[in-house]
């Protein structure tokens, strides 16, 4: 447990050595602000909610996401310092978890910042604060599982690019199966029962309990065996590279 | 300290590595010489837990790096081919990194850290971040990184590599001194250093052992091993032949024995018939050999590897 905090520290340390995690936060930020206040007109709702914040998120993280973890593991093998993290008396799973939860941390962080929101809501009306925690629980959860994705394609490629690229993708994919726009357009071929499968396996399903404050443990199921799956792959990326 | 038997690394069709076998014990400096792509690499990668052996067993102090990889990693320092760091941190925050993965708390590290920085003279650039470091202090730096546990096992790919003449110097007589009670193994492909650092060498090609043993007796595998130069005024060829077979270098006429351990007899038999034919002797030597013909004899270039 220490050499996983010490792994994440160094991994946390170095987002703030460079302006982009700045950067980052600030793109954060405005986009989360223009998202809730602007597209999704906050103000003319009338209703205490943040559902107009948290009904963005899949989107604003699709690609804020994948840009925090893309370097996570393709810098440390272009840099060739994969060969001195795993020379040290680390296992595989150690690094990986320390790496994963420095960027969750970073995440987490970037979500605390967004807490005006919150206080402006509470200001005009009256909201549900419990639903709130809940939305901010889903939301840092979703996150957890497009960073965990990034990890395992960050594990793929020596390149950001690639990574960043991929990550997207699949992302876009875990949007896509329950995006109502597109289970309207596969309704009208398939069954009910297949457009409810292939829904099953989107974020938007299972974020959708979150926003509005219900906490299912099916969804959380969801989530958390999105990242144990794709942080067990990132394992297994790992170790084949090196088996050769 | 090291034990390696019939290790094997495919990649591939490519067989990197094809049954190496070789121990080092504490107080020795084993040097690993070989052209490139000899899997020098590939062998240290697998010593030091980075890649999984195909076949073959590896100990190190008696943990096996696949059965038990982090009781052998705590053994080992490692400096791998490049000397990788990370960029953005400073020398002294990467040592304090690493010393803390090593397990290194409070004023042990700080102790660790000071110690290395002492030995591979980086106190001029201490907080300095490595992107900014000339390549030099940045190989330093990687260096200092192997050794902050004080290991007892030392596992070096091309430590002098890219260093100038002087800090090469320097690094030779680092890893001498290291050798005297640690298991040393570098990996190099210049043949000065041998004898300037090792009390063993193993040559490797195209992933075998073609040659193992101390400096003086892979010079001895050398053609040129027993032979003496003789420069004299109104010396001939055809008088020398009589002892053995001559050649003419330099203006001077080189005498190969027949066997190459009776270079005394024939030094003795060359100076008696210059004493009969009354040569004027400018000079006399016994060849010992040169390492690069032997290596050269022993080992392919990579251009007619295909
Ligand atoms: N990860 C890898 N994948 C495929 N081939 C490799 C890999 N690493 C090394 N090789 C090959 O194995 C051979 C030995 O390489 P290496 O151990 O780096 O040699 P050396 O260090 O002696 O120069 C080379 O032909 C190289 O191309
Ligand atoms: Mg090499």
């Amino acid at each position: 447990m220490k050499t996983v905090w010490t792994i994440a520290r160094r991994e946390l340390a170095s987002y703030f050595t460079s302006p982009l995690a700045y950067v980052f936060l600030v793109i954060f930020l405005l986009l989360s602000g223009f998202f809730t206040f602007t597209a999704g007109a906050f103000f003319e709702r009338g209703e205490a909610s943040l559902a107009a914040f948290f009904a963005w998120h899949p989107w604003l993280y699709l690609v804020l996401v994948p840009a925090v973890g893309m370097r996570l593991w393709s810098e440390e093998r272009r840099a060739g310092t994969l060969e001195l993290l795993l020379t040290l008396p680390v296992t595989t799973a150690q690094a990986i978890l320390g790496k994963f939860f420095a960027s969750w941390v970073f995440l987490a962080l970037a979500l605390a910042l967004t807490f005006p929101v919150v206080v402006t809501v509470n200001v005009l009306g009256d909201p549900d604060n419990g639903a709130i925690a809940a939305g901010y629980i889903g939301s840092l959860l979703l996150a957890g599982a497009y960073l965990a994705i990034t990890c395992m394609t960050s594990a793929m490629t020596r390149s950001q690019v690639v990574a960043f690229i991929l990550a997207v993708v699949l992302c876009l994919f875990l949007i896509l199966a329950g995006f109502s726009p597109v289970t309207d357009l596969l309704a009208r071929w398939a069954s009910p029962s297949f457009v409810d499968a292939v829904a099953s396996f989107s974020v938007i399903t299972h974020f959708d309990g979150f926003q509005k404050g219900v906490i299912d443990s099916r969804d959380l199921a969801f989530f958390v065996s999105v990242i144990g799956f794709a942080l067990f792959a990132t394992g297994v990326i790992i170790r084949g590279h090196r088996a050769g | 300290m090291i034990r390696i038997e019939n290790l094997v690394k495919t990649f591939g069709a490519k067989r990197a590595v094809d049954g190496i076998s070789f121990t080092v014990e504490r107080g020795e400096v084993l040097g690993f010489l070989g052209p490139n792509g000899a899997g020098k690499s590939t062998t240290m990668r697998m010593i030091t837990g980075f890649y999984p052996p195909t076949s073959g067993r590896i100990t190190v102090g008696g943990y096996d790096i696949v059965e038990a990889p982090l009781a052998a990693k705590r053994l080992i320092g490692y400096l791998p081919e490049n000397a990788p760091s990370y960029p953005d941190m400073t020398v002294r925050g990467f040592l304090d990194w690493m010393a803390a993965m090593r397990g290194l708390e409070g004023e042990a590290r700080k102790k660790a850290v000071a110690r290395v920085v002492e030995r591979c003279f980086l106190e001029p650039v201490l907080e300095q971040s490595i992107e900014t470091l000339s390549k030099g202090y940045r190989h330093r730096t990687c260096l200092a990184q192997a050794l902050i546990h004080d290991p007892e096992v030392l596992v070096l790919d091309e430590p002098t590599d890219g260093l100038d003449p002087n800090q090469k110097h320097e690094a030779r007589n680092l890893i001498r001194e290291l050798g005297k009670t640690k298991a040393v193994v570098f990996s190099t492909h210049i043949l000065e250093e041998v004898d300037a650092a090792c009390t063993r060498a193993i040559i490797i090609d195209r992933g075998r052992i073609v040659a193992n043993g101390t400096p003086a007796e892979l010079r001895a595998m050398s053609a040129l091993a027993g032979a003496v130069t003789l420069r004299a005024e109104g010396a001939t060829e055809e008088k020398l032949a009589a002892l053995g077979r001559v050649e003419r270098v330099d203006g001077a006429l080189r005498v190969y024995p027949a066997d190459k351990t009776a270079s005394a007899e024939l030094t003795r038999a060359i100076l008696e018939l210059a004493a009969r034919e009354g040569w004027k002797v400018e000079s006399l030597r016994v060849e010992e050999g040169q390492l690069d013909e032997v290596f050269r004899r022993i080992t392919l270039p990579d251009t007619v590897r295909k």
